[in-house]
């Protein structure tokens, strides 16, 4: 097998890594919502929406208790 | 001592704001007079033939792209961050005397490498690489300006209340990093003033890189300052100024994850479709190709993610002239990040290459989206660093048509001119024979250099409108804060 074949090998290899990746990572941002310490990332839009300092944080730094 | 309660501090914000102005102003003001130097090559000489040096097209021109990109843009990034940053992370500047202090100290040292930057490029020093035409002593004071920046980024994360960085703030990092990245490596250069122990000019280095390795650094470097001064840092504003001016939340904040997790791996790639049909590898410049195409996926996430926000409040962008620059912005982002990959397809490119059309898909991404966003972001935030209303929303919604007729000027016209010139450049008789000389193509182009020009001189007057409106604001009516929730407060 010559240099290009590798390259060949590779290149498909690769793409077919950084899909899964890609779809796991969709899949990761769609269920993590569901566990019991989940995150619903769009709440995260309200960083920008109350954005007061006497707003309340979306999730407190320095809350020592996880909801 | 008065116990009054704590708020955020714009002093730097606010300091930034105004270079942004004023540098937008000289760098504009020098491309509209370099615009009207190709429409009238007469202008060149207008100061007379002994300072024919300081008002020639070359001389000017990396002024024109220096102080609009790295003067107007960087300003308006690093305002937008010391304004938006606070403000997401929840936590004042007013509360770390060191991150003050920084701040105050990265905007001095700021404004004294603009002006090196400024006489050094007048005075004709310059490394004759686009977009990285500093000699090296201005080099090290721009990577000393970058590193306070990086600190106070970094201090303010140190600090803040709120757990989880807003998708902004990724924005603002990755500029900060892809900057610094891409600065160093293609700066490499060697003084040979040093190296020479003692020879020839102090200010004079040459590239560590030779031949086509220096051209492909440079490009990776040139694409790649689009990259993280025209496009990362400005879609890290309009994720917070849109809903926030709109009070719409984002229509996907995951889709805005996607996508920023997307551009960060595609468009590091792209950069060989500046090299097509030079002496590089083929296989970059077939890379430089695909990776141009796939570029529009994550582009327009976020884009589309933009228009979505404004679902079922499209009503606003018929009220407010804000909302008008902010959907235009965005609508300017898609279609030059769908006019890009067009240009990177090889077939096409040999027509558009080295053409008119080049400078013109450059003028939809910085007047349409760049522009526009920068202007809008400052709009909304005027009347909340002064608590004052914004004095005029008439001049606001004037300056919009204005500017959106300049950039129609603007892009129609190297649109026409640049592919005209393309096809003549590469027609020919049955024998080969090249069917145009050079001066041919020069005639043919003359009205849309003219037309170029005035679209140029509207955009720049719709600037002076801005700067005047922003201007004016600081003696408007006094407002409290609960009136700046969202929509931004006018005046008549």
């Amino acid at each position: 097998m010559d240099i290009a074949n590798i390259q060949g090998y590779a290149y498909v290899g690769a793409m077919g890594f950084l899909i899964v990746v890609l779809y796991a990572y969709i899949y990761h941002l769609y269920t993590k919502r569901k566990n019991a310490d989940g995150t619903d990332y769009e709440e995260y839009s309200n960083m920008a929406l109350h954005d007061d300092l006497s707003d309340a944080p979306v999730a407190d730094r320095f809350d020592a208790k996880k909801k | 001592m008065e116990n009054r309660p704590l708020e955020y501090d714009y002093t730097v914000a606010k300091w930034f704001m105004w270079s942004t102005i004023i540098l937008g102003i000289v760098g504009m003001t020098i491309g509209v007079f370099i615009a009207f130097e190709l429409a009238f090559p007469s202008l060149n000489l207008v100061l007379g033939d002994g300072l024919a040096e300081y008002t020639n097209f070359s001389r000017l021109r990396p002024l024109h792209t220096d102080a609009v990109a790295f003067g107007f843009t960087v300003s308006g990034i690093f305002a937008t961050w010391y304004y938006v940053g606070q403000r997401v992370l929840k936590v004042s500047m007013a509360e770390s005397k060191f991150l003050m202090t920084l701040g105050k100290a990265h905007f001095i040292l700021y404004i004294l490498g603009v002006t090196a930057a400024v006489i050094t490029l007048f005075m004709g020093y310059t490394s004759s690489k686009e977009y990285a035409e500093f000699e090296w002593p201005v080099d090290i004071a721009i990577v000393i300006v970058w590193v306070m920046w990086g600190m106070s980024i970094f201090g303010l994360i140190g600090i803040r209340r709120e757990k989880s960085l807003y998708i902004s703030v990724w924005y603002y990092i990755a500029t900060f990093l892809g900057v610094a990245m891409l600065y160093l490596f293609n700066n490499m250069e060697i003084p040979t003033y040093f190296a020479s122990g003692g020879h020839g000019d102090i200010m004079h280095s040459v590239s560590a890189y030779a031949g086509s390795n220096d051209a492909l650094v440079q490009w990776w470097y040139g694409h790649n300052a689009v990259a993280f001064v025209f496009t990362v840092p400005i879609i890290a504003m309009i994720y917070y100024f849109l809903p926030k001016e709109s009070g719409q939340a984002i229509y996907s904040y995951k889709l805005s994850l996607l996508s920023f997790w997307g551009l960060m791996f595609v468009y590091l790639w792209a950069g060989g479709h500046h090299l097509l049909f030079s002496t590089v590898p083929d296989w970059i410049q077939t890379m430089g190709s695909v990776f141009s195409i796939v570029l529009i996926l994550p582009s327009w996430g976020s884009a589309i993610n933009m228009l979505l926000t404004l679902k079922g409040e499209w009503q606003q962008v018929a009220s407010s002239p804000l909302i008008k620059f902010l959907l235009l912005a965005s609508t300017f982002y898609m279609f030059s990040t769908l006019e890009g990959p067009v240009q990177a397809v090889k077939s096409v490119n040999a027509i558009a290459h080295f053409t008119d059309w080049i400078p013109g898909h450059v003028h939809d991404g910085t007047l349409g989206w760049v522009g526009f966003m920068i202007i809008a972001s400052l709009f909304h935030m005027a009347p909340r660093i002064f608590k004052r209303e914004l004095y005029s929303k008439s001049l606001m919604t004037a300056q919009f048509w204005i500017q959106t007729l300049g950039i129609v000027f603007y892009f129609t016209s190297m649109w026409v001119g640049g592919i005209t010139q393309g096809m003549m450049w590469r027609s020919h008789d049955e024998y080969g024979n090249l069917a145009y000389s050079f001066m041919d193509t020069v005639a043919v182009l003359h009205p849309y250099m003219i037309l170029r020009g005035i679209g140029g001189a509207l955009f720049l007057i719709g600037v002076f409108m801005w700067a005047y409106n922003i201007y004016k604001t600081m003696s408007a009516r006094p407002i409290e804060e609960s009136e700046l929730q969202s929509a931004t407060p006018m005046g008549a």
